[in-house]
């Protein structure tokens, strides 16, 4: 992505540049960057760029917003921009208008289902859902008896037990019990969770590889001005080792992550097993190079950055919690070794070298 | 931002794909003609003469240079399909493959007119073998400690001294080397070192083969006594040769053969573990597929940028890294997860014999062409940090 040439990812950047300075977020106890934040967010049309203008968006293309989804990860930006992006997308999908304000989406687990009743009421349990509780409305992946439906619901509606990710972000338990929708109507063909599931994937691939990004960044900048030793540490070839392997993290994360939203930009379905191997290999190789990259990030900064005053735990543990977020990468790998399998050996090749 | 790395997802062009139905189409019939085993990774203890030449009556040495030295002025992206698929298939290359990725380049770039036309063209046809000559006894990684001189004599040098580690010097026609023509300055201890061409099998030239762990003797011990070099083999600037190494580097480092050197285990596992594969080999074998392909997305980025005319450095140095740790790692991973697959299963003795091949092959594979700690040193300044 030219990020630099790009109009969209510009204004989103100065946005975030502007309003959520990580050190002026850090600092700021009680949050309150958060509503100017917002609203300049949605005043931009970034929080619904994924929606046509005819649906009440903004009718980014998709490469424009996961070119946003990159910054958002490197400003480490924890308002649901990502989860009102995902959800605009999903009603979107079944030409469903979005309301303005935060949203998020349901389920975000493949593991969970929302149940659609004969009488058109929702029913079910999603975990770990991003942000529901600062939602206003939740776009839901339902199951009913004539297939995937999706479904605009208000989140007043719905039963939210708060619950918190490593870094402190809202990720709640959403109970459906009856609910009547606001709008409802049938996922196109081929939608089912596995391609909610595998855009959110995306969607957390790209923030993670953002925050990796800025950790090494951070880290790099850190090492040449920390004085140990009577020298910078950035001389010692320990320091150095360990800031290159980061280096080599960062690049991965950004590689596949990248190289999956070229490949959902430009791809109309999901149920393609070429789509799929993009999709969960960014989401894998992200979330493993989250774990090293945030181990040698704070090794590092030492003590320093293990402070709450700190910035460099807004980067790491949320690459760290957006790891769980849509299938984990143990879910993944499992799902995507099973398919090889399936395919058997003398196509796997094949497979790779198609991308 | 100080340290902005670049790996845009850029995809091989779909010539490049009419391409790699010809290549496999190929290696097939080559495979059922029995010049090689797919099956058998030990490529290089296989040297196949009739084999190199095919390669090269098809076009497939020398892809893109000018066609008046007997290239093919293809793109670099259509040679990296070639070189990919013919190392998934371990088809036999080493014979060719030196002079293909790197004394072709060098030669190209500051041969003379005369020794362009006579060498390319045989390089090209699959017909001249070459090694390199860098390491000594006493200088590896530190390339610029290289004591072998070379003497000024009448219409040429005379060269003294020993090459160590220099991959297939016993087959070879031709080496690139680095000799010591002047000692190095108080202001930089580069100086002194000149890039030569040399014609092995000749007198003043003895080659010695050197065993490996893995049962191989592909490197050799290759010592120089009073061995004339002629004027017009001398490549580029005398003393000036620590200017030209770098350029080539970036294609040396980043292609896929820093990263599939191992990969046939990975194929023969997902056979062993059969369509209906347990969790823990699912998972497994599902980390591995999003790593090599994570790796081939990052190798190919590489290629787009230097297709473009960009200098990658930094990149290309960290696709060999994480490459190298990777398939260095692979057939240990493999290893673990082949620990429960049915006894009887029909590859078990293939799978066995690779592994124990890959998991001694492993150790060169961060050693050869660069080590780990070099890269590191290479990454590290890229950053900022030296």
């Amino acid at each position: 992505m030219a990020d630099s040439e790009n109009i969209v990812v510009e204004t989103a950047e100065k946005i975030f540049a502007d309003l959520a300075d990580v050190q002026g977020v850090t600092s700021d106890k009680a949050g309150a960057w958060k509503a100017p934040l917002w609203q300049a967010l949605a005043e931009a049309g970034l929080s619904l760029s994924w929606v046509s203008e005819e649906c009440g968006g903004a009718g980014a293309s998709l490469a424009d917003g996961f070119g946003v989804l990159g910054a958002a990860g490197r400003f480490a930006i924890a308002v649901p921009l990502a989860e009102t992006m995902l959800a605009g997308w999903l009603l979107a999908q079944a030409k469903i208008s979005s309301p303005e304000g935060e949203m998020t989406v349901a389920p975000a687990s493949p593991r969970d289902r929302i149940a659609l009743h004969s009488d058109g009421t929702l029913s079910g349990r999603a975990r770990s859902v991003p942000f529901a509780k600062a939602a206003k409305h939740v776009a839901v992946l339902a199951s009913g008896a004539d297939g995937w439906s999706i479904a605009l619901v208000d989140a007043a509606k719905l039963r939210i037990e708060a619950g918190l990710n490593l870094a402190n972000d809202n990720s709640d338990t959403v109970t459906f019990d009856h609910v009547a929708p606001i709008a409802i109507k049938p996922a196109p063909k081929g939608f089912d969770q596995t391609a909610l599931m595998l855009m959110g994937g995306v969607v957390r691939s790209l923030q993670i590889a953002g925050a990796l990004e800025s950790m090494l960044e951070i880290s790099v900048r850190y090492s040449n001005e920390r004085v140990a030793f009577e020298k910078k540490i950035s001389k010692f070839q320990a320091v150095q080792h360990n800031l290159a392997r980061l280096a080599g993290e960062s690049a991965a994360a950004l590689a596949a992550a990248t190289s999956a939203a070229d490949t959902v930009g430009d791809n109309a379905s999901f149920d393609d097993d070429a789509v799929f191997l993009e999709a969960v290999a960014a989401k894998i190789r992200c979330a493993e190079a989250a774990e090293k990259g945030s181990a040698i990030a704070h090794q590092v900064h030492g003590a320093i950055g293990f402070t709450i005053e700190h910035i460099l735990h807004r980067y790491s543990l949320r690459a760290l919690s957006w790891r769980d977020d849509f299938g984990s990468e143990s879910y993944w790998a499992v799902e995507l070794g099973k398919r090889v399998a399936a395919r058997g050996a003398d196509e796997l090749w094949p497979l790779v070298a198609s991308r | 931002m100080t340290a902005a790395l670049r790996f845009d997802p850029i995809r091989l062009p779909p010539k490049c794909e009419e391409l790699r139905k010809e290549v496999r189409a190929f290696l097939a019939e080559e495979i059922a003609a029995g010049t090689f085993s797919p099956f058998k990774p030990n490529r290089e203890d296989t040297d196949v003469p009739a084999f190199c030449r095919k390669v090269g009556e098809r076009g497939w040495i020398g892809m893109t240079w000018p066609k008046k030295y007997g290239g093919h002025e293809r793109s670099f992206l259509e040679r990296y399909v070639v070189t990919e698929e013919m190392r998934v298939a371990n088809a036999p290359t080493r014979r060719f493959f030196v002079a293909d990725r790197q004394s072709g380049p060098v030669l190209l770039k500051y041969a003379p007119e005369h020794i362009k036309m006579d060498i390319l063209p045989r390089i090209c046809a699959g017909e001249l073998c070459f090694s390199i000559g860098m390491s000594e006894p006493n200088s590896g990684s530190d390339l610029f400690a290289a004591k072998t001189k070379a003497t000024k004599t009448d219409g040429g040098w005379l060269i003294n001294g020993t090459k160590i580690w220099t991959s297939s010097a016993h087959i070879a026609d031709y080496m690139i080397a680095l000799f010591r023509t002047s000692p190095p300055t108080k202001e930089n201890r580069r100086h002194g070192l000149t890039q030569f061409l040399v014609k092995m099998k000749q007198p003043g030239i003895k080659v010695n083969p050197i065993g490996q762990i893995t049962g191989q003797f592909e490197f050799n011990e290759v010592v120089f006594t009073d061995h004339f070099i002629p004027d017009d083999h001398v490549l580029g600037e005398i003393d000036g040769a620590w200017k030209q190494a770098t350029s080539e580097l970036a294609y040396e480092r980043s292609g896929p053969e820093r990263f599939l050197e191992t990969y046939y285990v990975l194929t023969e596992l997902v056979r062993a573990v059969g369509n209906n594969p347990d969790t823990r080999s699912a998972e497994g074998i599902g980390r591995l597929v999003a790593q090599v392909h994570t790796m081939r997305r990052m190798s190919v980025s590489v290629a787009g940028m230097l297709h473009a005319g960009k200098e990658p450095v930094v990149e290309a140095a960290i696709v060999k890294d994480i490459g190298t740790v990777w398939e260095q790692q692979l057939p240990h991973r493999v290893r673990e997860l082949a620990a429960f697959v049915e006894e009887d299963i029909g590859n078990r003795e293939t799978l066995e014999k690779q592994l124990s091949f890959a998991i001694k092959t492993a150790p060169k594979l961060t050693i050869q062409g660069g080590t780990t700690e070099v890269l590191r040193g290479i990454i590290a300044r890229g950053l900022g940090l030296r």
